[in-house]
C-alpha cells in the first residue's frame, strides 16, 4: 500500500518532531506492505479561510490536494481537523471532479488509519506518565473517533484504545473530558477572551485530575494548550500527540 | 465593523473572573443533568432521529397541515388567526385585546412574543403587561432581556434578585433567602393573576389531527394565568406544528430532559377550544419562517423545540453570557436563527432593536469555535455547528466582512497554495522569531499572544526533515516486534 503523508501546515512548520514521530509509527506498524511517502506538491487543507466566511479562498488548496495524493492508495493525515475537512467540507469545491469520491475515501486520520487499516489493536510498550487525553472535536464529533458524551451510544475511544496496552501508562480523568479547549482556528483570535479562558479552564481541569502528559490527536489544540501552560509558568507538563507518545513507548530500546 | 459585535460583550463578560466562572458552572450543570437523563433512556437516539423526521415531514407539508389545524381548532370553538410578520402579529394581538376593553394582561413565558417584541407594543398602548415566568419577571423588573430561552435570569445571583425585588417588591433590603424571595414573587404574582382581564401564552407545540395544544411549564404560571380570566391568546410560529396527537410521545419525551434533565416538565398542558364561557385566539406567526422552510441549507432549524440545549452546552455561551448576543435568543440556536431572520427582509418590526436588521447579528456565526457539541445534544438533530459555517459565508457573501479580514484571506490563501513561498516565509518567521525581542513580538496586535505563549520555533521543517533523514530512514522495529520487515 502506498500511502502519502498529508502533514498540516502548522505542523510543518512549527511540530516536525509529530510529523517524524508518525512517519516512525507507521512505518513501525505497517510491516513491508507499506511504502510512506511525503509528497511535496501538498498544502494546507484550507480551513482557515474556509472557517473564515470565505470558502472560495479555499478552492485552489483543495485542487491543489486533490491532484497531489491522486496517486496514492490512501492519505493519512495526524489531524481530525485537517482529515474532516477533506472528508466532509471539500464537497462544495471539489463534488464531481475525477477522484474525488476516492479521496473522501481513502483520506484517514492517524490514529483511525492505525485502528481501522492497519488494525494494530493495543500495542503494547511501556510510558510511565498520567496520561490527560484531550479528543479534539472535530476528530471526535465530525470523524467520530470515539463516542463522545453527549450521545446515548455504546462507549468507545479509537485513541485511547491506541494507549491502553502501554505498561506504566495511567489515564486522568479531567471533569469535562471532551469540552472544546477553545482553539477553534480563526476563533482563537477573532474571540481572543473566551478563547483564552477555555484554554485555562482546560487546563485547570487536567492539573486538577493529576495530569502529566496532555495528549491529544491534534495538535492546533495542543499549540493553544501549551501556549497557556506556558504562559502560566509551566514547563513540567509534557505536551505530546498520540505519535509521539507511541513512537516513544514502542521504540526498540 | 459589526463582527467586532460579540467578541467586545464577551471580553466585558469574560474581564469579571468569578462571575464568568460562576455562570460557566451552573449552565454545565444543566448540562450533566440533561446527559444523566438522556443516558437513562436507552432508545434515546431513536428519539432524537424520529423527533427529526417528523418535524421534517410537518414542514415539508405545512400548508396542508396548518389548513388542518385551522379547521380542528376552529371547530373546538377557538378563533385562528394568521400574522405575516412581527407588525402584523401584534396589530392582531392589540386589536383583540382592545375589543374586549382588556386593560391588564398576563404572560406565560413565549420566546415568540420576545421575538416579535409584543411587550413594547402593547405598553404603549395602555395595556399592563406582566410576565409570569418567574426568571421573565425578575428581568422584566429590571428593564433587562432573558438571557437565555429556557432560564432567563441565568446571569442573576441571588443577591441580585434580592436587590431587584427591594427595589420594586419592597422586600427586605440584604435578605437573598430563595425561599423568602420566591414567596414574596408568589405574593405580587397571585395579584397580578387575580388583576388580569387576559392571558397570554406561547405554544410548544400545536396538533393539526386534533387542533389542539400544548404549554410546557415548570411553574404553572400558564396554567394559573389562562384559568382565571375568560379570553386566553396563544401566540406561536407556525414551526411549532406536529401532525399527530401521538407525536407529542416523542417530543414531550425529549424537551424536559433536554432542557432542565427532567423526565418532563413539571405542568403539561392540553388545550383543546375556550374554556366554557372563555374566549380563545391562536395566532400562527410566520415572520420569516417560510422563506427559511425553502432553503435546503437551514430549514432544519425550523426543528427547533426551544430546549435550549445547544445553549447549555456551548463552551462560549457559557463563558460570555447571553447578552453578549445581543438577540432574542443566544447560543448556537440564536446565532443561526438571529442572522438568518436580519438577511431576510422582514423582521422584527419597529421595536427591533438597534441594530437587529440587515447585517446585524454577523459576528454570532464567528461566536462559535465549530466543536460540534450543539449538533450532538440537540434533541431535533439540527446540524447547528454545520448551519454557522455555512452562514460564515453567507455573511462573506454579502460583503460583511470587514475589508482586513478579506484581504488577509486573499493573502493567506496564494501563501499556503504555493509550498515553495510558503516554506521560505516560514522559514524566515522561524529563524526570526527566537531572536526578536520579546515587545516585537507579543504586543497588542498579536491576539494570540496576550494570554498564550507562541509555538516553539524548530530550526527544520518537517519538509526539511523529510529530505534531510526520515525518507531515508528505514522501519525501527518496535519492542512488541510489529513491523519487523525493514526495507
Amino acid at each position: 500500500m502506498r500511502v502519502g503523508l498529508f502533514i498540516p501546515c502548522y505542523v510543518d512548520q512549527f511540530y516536525p518532531r509529530v510529523g517524524a514521530a508518525a512517519v516512525r509509527v507507521l512505518r513501525r506498524f505497517g510491516g513491508p506492505d507499506l511504502t510512506l511517502e511525503y509528497p511535496e506538491g501538498q498544502v494546507c487543507c484550507g480551513q482557515p479561510m474556509a472557517n473564515a466566511g470565505l470558502p472560495h479562498e479555499s478552492k485552489p488548496l483543495a485542487e491543489t490536494n486533490l491532484r497531489t495524493f491522486a496517486e496514492f492508495d490512501a492519505v493519512v493525515c495526524p489531524s481530525g481537523s485537517c482529515t474532516s475537512m477533506v472528508r466532509n467540507h471539500y464537497g462544495p469545491f471539489l463534488e464531481g471532479q475525477p477522484g474525488f469520491e476516492e479521496l473522501k475515501a481513502k483520506t484517514y486520520e492517524f490514529c483511525e488509519f492505525l485502528t481501522d487499516v492497519l488494525k494494530v489493536g493495543s500495542p503494547s510498550g511501556r510510558f510511565p506518565h498520567k496520561v490527560g487525553l484531550h479528543p479534539g472535536c472535530h476528530g471526535l464529533r465530525e470523524l467520530r473517533l470515539g463516542s463522545g458524551s453527549e450521545r446515548n451510544v455504546e462507549p468507545f475511544d479509537k485513541v485511547k484504545s491506541l494507549l491502553t496496552g502501554l505498561e506504566g501508562l495511567t489515564f486522568s480523568e479531567p471533569a469535562r473530558p471532551d469540552e472544546c479547549c477553545g482553539f477553534g482556528g480563526t476563533f482563537a483570535v477573532n474571540e481572543e477572551a473566551v478563547s483564552v479562558m477555555m484554554g485555562q479552564d482546560k487546563i485547570a481541569d487536567h492539573k486538577q485530575a493529576g495530569t502529566e502528559a496532555l495528549v491529544s490527536p491534534d495538535m492546533s489544540c495542543l499549540m493553544h494548550l501549551e501556549g497557556v501552560l506556558r504562559r502560566g509558568g509551566d514547563k513540567q507538563t509534557r505536551v505530546l500527540h498520540v505519535a509521539e507518545v507511541l513512537e516513544e513507548a514502542t521504540r526498540e530500546t | 465593523m459589526k463582527t467586532a459585535e460579540h467578541p467586545d460583550r464577551a471580553r466585558a463578560f469574560v474581564a469579571d473572573d468569578a462571575r464568568a466562572h460562576w455562570h460557566d458552572e451552573s449552565l454545565w450543570f444543566v448540562r450533566t443533568k440533561r446527559d444523566k437523563q438522556a443516558h437513562s433512556v436507552p432508545e434515546w437516539e431513536r428519539l432524537r432521529e424520529l423527533g427529526s423526521q417528523i418535524k421534517r415531514h410537518a414542514i415539508s407539508r405545512w400548508p396542508d397541515y396548518l389548513e388542518e389545524f385551522e379547521k380542528n381548532a376552529t371547530a373546538l370553538g377557538a378563533k385562528v388567526h394568521w400574522a405575516a410578520n412581527a407588525e402584523e402579529h401584534n396589530r392582531i394581538v392589540l386589536g383583540i385585546l382592545q375589543e374586549a376593553g382588556v386593560e391588564k394582561v398576563t404572560k406565560s413565558k413565549s420566546m415568540l412574543t420576545e421575538e416579535v417584541h409584543l411587550n413594547p407594543h402593547l405598553i404603549r398602548n395602555g395595556i399592563e403587561v406582566t410576565d409570569t415566568d418567574l426568571g421573565e419577571r425578575i428581568v422584566q423588573l429590571r428593564e433587562e432581556t432573558p438571557s437565555h430561552i429556557v432560564l432567563p435570569a441565568i446571569h442573576l445571583k441571588r443577591e441580585d434578585v434580592s436587590e431587584t425585588f427591594n427595589q420594586h417588591l419592597g422586600t427586605e433590603a440584604g435578605n437573598a433567602d430563595p425561599a423568602y424571595l420566591t414567596e414574596a414573587a408568589r405574593q405580587h404574582l397571585r395579584e397580578k393573576f387575580l388583576g388580569a382581564e387576559a392571558s397570554i401564552t406561547g405554544v410548544n407545540f400545536l396538533v393539526a389531527e386534533t387542533g389542539g395544544f400544548v404549554v410546557c411549564t415548570n411553574e404553572g404560571n400558564a396554567d394559573l394565568g389562562t384559568s382565571l380570566p375568560r379570553l386566553h391568546i396563544a401566540c406561536t410560529g407556525i414551526e411549532k406544528l406536529v401532525p399527530r396527537a401521538a407525536d407529542l410521545a416523542v417530543y414531550l419525551r425529549l424537551l424536559g430532559r433536554s432542557a432542565t434533565g427532567q423526565p418532563i416538565t413539571t405542568y403539561t398542558s392540553h388545550f383543546h377550544g375556550p374554556r366554557p364561557g372563555g374566549e380563545l385566539h391562536i395566532v400562527l406567526v410566520d415572520n420569516g419562517r417560510s422563506d427559511l422552510a425553502d432553503d435546503p441549507q437551514f430549514r432544519d432549524i425550523l426543528n427547533c423545540i426551544r430546549c435550549g440545549a445547544c445553549i447549555n452546552t456551548c463552551p462560549v455561551y457559557r463563558r460570555s453570557g447571553g447578552h453578549s448576543y445581543a438577540a432574542t435568543v443566544p447560543g448556537p440556536v440564536g446565532s443561526v436563527l438571529n442572522p438568518l431572520h436580519a438577511l431576510t427582509p422582514m423582521i422584527a418590526g419597529e421595536d427591533a432593536r438597534e441594530g437587529e436588521r440587515g447585517d446585524a447579528h454577523g459576528s454570532l456565526p464567528f461566536a462559535c469555535s465549530l466543536c460540534g457539541s450543539c449538533t450532538d445534544v440537540c434533541p431535533v438533530k439540527i446540524p447547528l455547528h454545520h448551519q454557522l459555517l455555512a452562514l460564515r459565508k453567507t455573511v462573506g457573501d454579502r460583503g460583511l466582512l470587514p475589508w482586513g479580514k478579506r484581504i488577509q484571506m486573499k493573502a493567506a490563501s496564494t501563501l499556503l497554495n504555493s509550498p515553495k513561498l510558503f516554506g521560505a516565509v516560514g522559514k524566515i518567521a522561524r529563524k526570526a522569531l527566537p531572536v526578536l525581542p520579546k515587545m516585537a513580538v507579543y504586543n497588542r496586535l498579536n491576539a494570540w499572544g496576550n494570554g498564550r505563549d507562541l509555538p516553539p520555533a524548530p530550526p527544520k521543517s518537517f519538509k526539511q526533515m523529510w529530505r534531510d533523514e526520515l525518507k531515508a530512514e528505514s522501519a525501527q522495529p518496535s519492542s512488541n516486534g510489529a513491523g519487523d520487515a525493514p526495507r
